[in-house]
């Protein structure tokens, strides 16, 4: 009984930091309408950033700060911010695609200084002895997950609010303008760019720090962990639950990671042991087709909002009716 | 510095150009930057592996062409790779591409692909398995050249065959009816459209071309690296970096892009080290955009 109890706090703890960094591509696709196919790398750089700032110093690889966590947090999402704010000056003059492509190649270079840079990031081998919250509770597992997931629904709701805040503040009230009609939005004097680096820059800081929280999680990390297969995973949570709607990100991120885990254990189960890496890609071909089947019949997810028109180039609808909800209803 | 980079920059280049061009085709014509391309590539070369694999168990040995690693099972093996993923390409159009693309949210058809291609990459996985496979596991003798460089027969033929693909395409686009079709709706499909050409037909001749060519351009990694599903993959970025690079909508810049990418990689591999290689198309991507986001031969979007 109790080891479901662990089981299921363990498993909430993880949807939940999925769930962050979906808030964070919610920001930036779902209210803003930029299309990040890299997130993975901006996850990662939060991660080393937190795991450089708090490990103890070690020989061989730039720090070990010994720093407490919360400031490996803030400094993962400085770091983060920083990273995501550089790629949007570059490409948000250009055509939308190009800062797809952009983050596409930024997620390969993070990948590959993670695996390369072994002085700064511990090369394919990572970081491990990352310091864990409530390390003292590590004894009576069950508590010592109920504290983690405390801590991470505790970040999880903080940074809910704020969206949900900045979603109706007038800052959000221009990135939707913006998002609908950018002509209108300009023509009030709006500088189109310089909204879309900040939404952009803070999308890449809630990823920034997902990444610290979870590394600080489970208390090991190494590049394995930030292949584009968690870019698809967030990319589907957040299409699933609706883009646009904050409550959609993290419903769409509990729901999906369910069915990843649910769908793991099954084929763990049913597939003999040799046969395991082959029925693990079955599970992402089914949750491909699912992320196509879900653009093709229900673009909205599950709670979002109206469907997205092309921006930049080539309107060939006419202008939809704004929606009067606002992204967060 | 040695020169033999040459030799490899321009290998690893026309695989980048050949892959560039259905890059760059689908962004000028259906007008969105297809993630899936790389998984066409993979795809492509399994289809010719299986081909070859089968014509091996009909006929029985057969010898290679001269000096060559491959015989005619090979050729006739691309032959039907090619059909198979054009074909495999329009399909993945009329099911998945076309039906978004009549909702017309450009970018959701970017995120489609994206998802798509996973899928495709993830399927290939599960039923070749991740481990690498090859056409020939012979090794080629590869002949001095003078000034340090040194190639096999096998490279040499690879080459004049891209070169011999490219001409065509360049033909095919500048010479024929359905290429200037092509040119026409990338500039202005409505008014292509006016003057009645089929751009239901320009749009199936654009996956064709750039199916058959990812399929070509795959199986030359194939002869020369080896064949795994993430082969293609990998090729994304320097093939985006290749068509920004050349200018999106052309074919000779696209192919110029890919060598140019080429040859830098060659480069870089000798003078930074070969696991840096992938970061070379990140840093030209990058630099393009920021100086002339327009490419090479690239034209101001209309």
């Amino acid at each position: 009984m109790m080891d479901i109890v662990g089981y299921g706090a363990f498993f909430l703890t993880t949807a939940l930091i999925f769930s962050l960094i979906t808030l964070g591509l919610n920001l930036q696709w779902g209210l803003t309408g930029l299309f990040n196919v890299g997130l993975a790398g901006f996850v990662a750089i939060g991660a080393y950033t937190s795991a450089l700032l708090t490990t103890p110093d070690t020989v061989g690889r730039l720090g070990g700060f010994d720093m407490p966590i919360v400031i490996g947090w803030l400094g993962a999402m400085l770091v983060t911010g920083l990273a995501a704010a550089l790629t949007g000056v570059a490409t948000l003059r250009l055509k939308s695609d190009y800062l797809a492509i952009t983050t596409f190649g930024v997620a390969v270079v993070v990948q590959l200084v993670a695996l390369n840079a072994q002085k700064l990031t511990g090369g394919p081998f990572g970081i491990g002895f990352i310091p864990r919250p409530f390390a003292g509770l590590a004894e009576t597992p069950v508590l010592f997950n109920f504290s983690n997931l405390a801590v991470v629904a505790g970040v999880t709701l903080v940074t809910y609010l704020a969206l949900e805040h900045l979603s109706r503040s007038p800052w959000g009230r221009v990135l939707k303008a913006l998002r609908e009609d950018e002509r209108a939005a300009i023509s009030l004097g709006k500088s189109a760019r310089f909204y879309r680096v900040q939404a952009f820059a803070v999308g890449g800081a809630i990823m920034g720090l997902a990444g610290a929280v979870q590394a600080h999680f489970i208390g090991f990390i190494a590049p394995d962990n930030y292949v584009p297969t968690l870019t698809f995973q967030v990319w589907t949570m957040l299409i699933v639950g609706g883009s646009g709607s904050n409550k959609g990100a993290i419903l769409g991120s509990v729901l999906v990671w369910a069915i990843w885990a649910g769908s793991g254990a099954l084929t763990s189960a049913a597939f003999p042991t040799d046969q395991q890496a082959r029925a693990a890609s079955l599970q992402i071909v089914a949750i491909g087709v699912m992320l196509c089947v879900i653009l093709l019949v229900r673009p909205n997810g599950i709670l979002g909002t109206s469907p997205r028109r092309p921006r930049w180039f080539g309107r060939k609808q006419p202008p939809a009716v704004s929606d009067q909800n606002g992204a967060a209803s | 510095m040695n020169l033999q980079f040459i030799v490899d920059g321009l290998l690893t280049g026309s695989m980048v150009g050949l892959g560039a061009i259905g890059v760059t085709l689908t962004y000028s014509i259906l007008r969105f930057s297809n993630f899936a391309h790389g998984d066409f590539m993979a795809w492509g070369t399994y289809a010719t592996l299986t081909a070859v694999s089968a014509i091996g168990a009909m006929f029985g040995k057969i010898a290679p062409i001269g000096p060559l690693s491959f015989g005619w099972p090979l050729i006739v093996a691309v032959v039907i790779g090619m059909a198979f993923t054009g074909l495999m390409a329009l399909l993945l159009d009329k099911i998945l591409f076309a039906r978004l693309r009549a909702k017309g949210q450009t970018i959701i058809v970017v995120m489609a692909s994206f998802g798509a291609s996973m899928a495709l990459r993830s399927l290939l996985e599960f039923i070749f398995t991740s481990r690498p496979a090859y056409f020939s596991r012979s090794i080629q003798i590869a002949m001095p050249v003078g000034y340090g460089i040194r190639i096999t027969p096998d490279q040499i033929v690879l080459l004049l065959m891209t070169a011999l693909l490219v001409l065509c395409v360049h033909l095919l686009m500048t010479r024929t009816q359905i290429g200037r079709s092509m040119q026409a709706v990338s500039q202005n499909p409505a008014l292509a459209r006016v003057v009645g050409i089929d751009v239901a037909k320009v749009v199936r001749v654009t996956w064709l071309i750039g199916g058959a060519l990812a399929c070509v351009a795959g199986v030359m990694i194939g002869i020369l690296v080896q064949i795994r599903p993430l082969m293609g993959f990998d090729m994304m970025l320097p093939m985006f970096a290749a068509a920004i690079l050349g200018g999106i909508g052309s074919v000779p810049g696209a192919v110029l892009g890919g060598l140019i990418i080429g040859l830098a990689e060659a480069g870089a591999v000798q003078l930074i080290g070969a696991e840096w290689r992938a970061a070379v198309s990140f840093v030209i991507l990058m630099a393009v955009l920021l100086v002339r986001p327009i490419g090479l031969f690239g034209v101001r979007e209309r």
